[in-house]
């Protein structure tokens, strides 16, 4: 390998210690040896433990419902694709605020569907169902994006030959189809499930921050940052921890050869 | 089940029409960009034709409806391709692959997997079915592929180029497997190498540029090559004039002595001659065609073939040597024995 010019060496250290520095910020405020306690305090407890009940959650529902977006949207043409993808995909970038705010004016007591939804008698807003519709809309695009960039790179060969072969619509995407695009799928869930673990502004305007309910860890964190800021580190040190496992975890499938 | 297929794929300049007999092996022969992949490829349902109908026994593959073409589900076809890629599910182990097709007709696992073990035996690839297919060397994975369609139970089976790119040894053991098993089926194959067609099929459609120009017997089509096309894809000296007592007169005003039982005066004629029978020699030889040298192309097995526009031949590297021929140079042929000329005309 060349030799990489030494001006860009440096940058990337400047780079570097720029991603690193809050960590080692985080690490020097924790309070090592309070830390079990900390982590075990009912406010705690149950701050992590919602965070992981609505993240898989949602998760599950960006399963269920994103991979089947992203065949649809990957089954278009041209400027219908392109704008559809761009709606689709704007939650990736929008500021979460704003997500929260549409989803409180969809779901929310006067929001659109929000009124439908009360008449049956299934209120969302500022319950843990809205944590979850919160964490899933902003984390959807990730499995949309990804298995629609895996089908675009698919051939569809190896399904017109199970075709030939007998195959069914259903068993060509089951038995073909998607393992072909399992690597994609599990990199989505994996995207998802972080991004989810980590929604805070879209929960905070459309799901409130009520203890139990709807406080997620990311919320706990925040709300403590004034009045127990070693508690708010222990917290968000596990948040570290959690996302340096799951992007380890998210890249090594990627390593494999996709075919 | 026999076949019978015009396709016409007008993007790719296709526009072929086949026949097969139920049960015969028939060679779909062209060079590369001929469109014999175009071909397959529409019969199997992977390229739509847009013009052209196919019937396969009883079935239509794909027929007219006014100005639509209505295409068979391939699903529905009840053929089985095979690609030059083979095309295995790279995430399904050989055993798995194979046991696809009854799989897909609603057998059980356990029922579908016997029955991909008897074929695996069968094409002597038993050993691989634990195997995943990008472990496989590319003759294992085409005799997986071979294996995967037998056991779809085919009533056509579509074979494209099964011997492109395989090295010799790969190549042979196919080739014997195919002659194993193709008997008795009904076989589309297609390929560049006339020997191929020799060798496993009974009849043989030549494609030239999208088009069959000529379709027939194997052993006469070769032995009778109607066009100069057919005859280089046979790999035989093939040269056309006007039958005139025992010669063929070259457009030129040559005569090529011929023998020709039973042909008219005036007809248009052809011969087909073994490369090996035609020789060079010095001009002052009776009898010899004189010719100029267009091109001299070294052949890989230490013999230079120089071709005139009337005629070509192969010599050895020594003879080359001595001649010394250089492309527009003057050239004269001479034929062995004395070929025998037939009619071009029905």
């Amino acid at each position: 390998m060349t030799k990489l010019p030494r001006w860009l060496v440096a940058l990337a250290i400047v780079a570097a210690a720029f991603a690193i520095l809050p960590l080692l910020g985080l690490a020097s405020r924790a309070n090592w040896a309070a830390l079990p306690g900390q982590l075990t305090s009912p406010s705690a407890r149950t701050a992590l433990w919602l965070s992981l009940r609505t993240a898989t959650t949602s998760t599950a529902l960006c399963l269920v419902l994103g991979v089947p977006l992203g065949f649809a949207v990957a089954a278009l043409r041209g400027v219908t694709r392109a704008v559809l993808r761009a709606i689709l995909l704007a939650p990736l970038v929008l500021p979460p605020v704003v997500s929260g705010l549409g989803l409180l004016y969809a779901f929310g007591r006067r929001g659109l569907l929000g009124h439908t939804l009360d008449a049956a008698g299934i209120p969302v807003a500022f319950t843990t169902a809205a944590v979850v519709l919160a964490q899933a809309f902003v984390a959807m695009p990730f499995m949309v994006i990804s298995v629609e960039a895996a089908l675009a790179a698919r051939d569809g060969r190896l399904e017109a030959i199970a075709a030939t072969l007998g195959a069914s619509r259903s068993r060509i995407l089951g038995a073909v189809t998607l393992p072909g695009i399992g690597v994609a799928v599990a990199m989505g869930t994996v995207l998802a499930f972080a991004r989810s673990l980590g929604e805070f502004g879209a929960t905070l305007t459309f799901a409130g921050s009520l203890e139990g309910v709807t406080r997620t860890a990311p919320l706990q964190i925040y709300l403590a940052r004034e009045s127990d800021p070693q508690a708010a580190v222990a917290l968000g040190l596990v948040l570290v921890a959690l996302a340096i496992v799951i992007v380890a975890a998210a890249a090594r499938p990627g390593r494999r050869v996709v075919q | 089940m026999r076949l019978d297929a015009t396709v016409g794929v007008a993007a790719r300049g296709v526009n072929a029409t086949l026949h097969v007999p139920a049960g015969q092996t028939l060679a779909l022969l062209g060079p590369n960009g001929s469109g014999k992949t175009t071909v397959i490829e529409a019969l199997a349902g992977l390229t739509a034709p847009d013009s052209g109908h196919a019937t396969l026994g009883d079935i239509s593959l794909f027929s007219h409806d006014g100005d639509r073409m209505r295409l068979t589900e391939p699903r529905a076809r009840a053929l089985a391709l095979v690609t030059q890629d083979a095309s295995l599910f790279p995430h399904l182990s050989v055993l798995d692959n194979v046991a696809f097709p009854s799989r897909a007709r609603g057998a059980s696992k356990t029922q579908s997997r016997a029955v991909a073990h008897t074929w695996l035996a069968r094409t002597g690839v038993e050993e691989l079915a634990a195997r995943r297919p990008r472990s496989l060397s590319g003759g294992q994975a085409r005799t997986v592929a071979v294996a995967r369609a037998l056991a779809s139970e085919p009533r056509l089976i579509l074979l494209d180029e099964p011997f492109a790119s395989l090295d010799v040894d790969a190549a042979v053991a196919l080739r014997s497997l195919l002659r194993e098993v193709l008997p008795g089926r009904t076989v589309v194959l297609s390929t560049h190498d006339g020997l191929d067609a020799i060798d496993l099929a009974s009849s043989v459609a030549v494609l030239d540029q999208g088009s069959v120009v000529e379709h027939g017997p194997t052993a006469a089509t070769f032995e009778r090559p109607r066009t100069a096309f057919t005859a280089a894809m046979a790999g035989l000296v093939w040269i056309s004039g006007t039958w005139d007592e025992d010669t063929l007169a070259l457009a030129d005003g040559q005569h090529l002595e011929a023998s020709g039982s039973g042909l008219e005066a005036r007809v248009r004629a052809a011969v087909a001659l073994d490369p090996r029978s035609v020789k060079l020699v010095p001009p002052e030889t009776s009898s010899a065609i004189h010719d100029t040298v267009r091109t001299l192309e070294p052949r890989g097995d230490g013999t230079l073939r120089v071709r005139g526009f009337l005629l070509w031949a192969d010599v050895s590297i020594a003879e080359a040597a001595r001649l010394l021929p250089q492309v527009g140079d003057p050239v004269n042929f001479v034929i062995d024995a004395r070929p025998r000329a037939f009619a071009l005309e029905n």
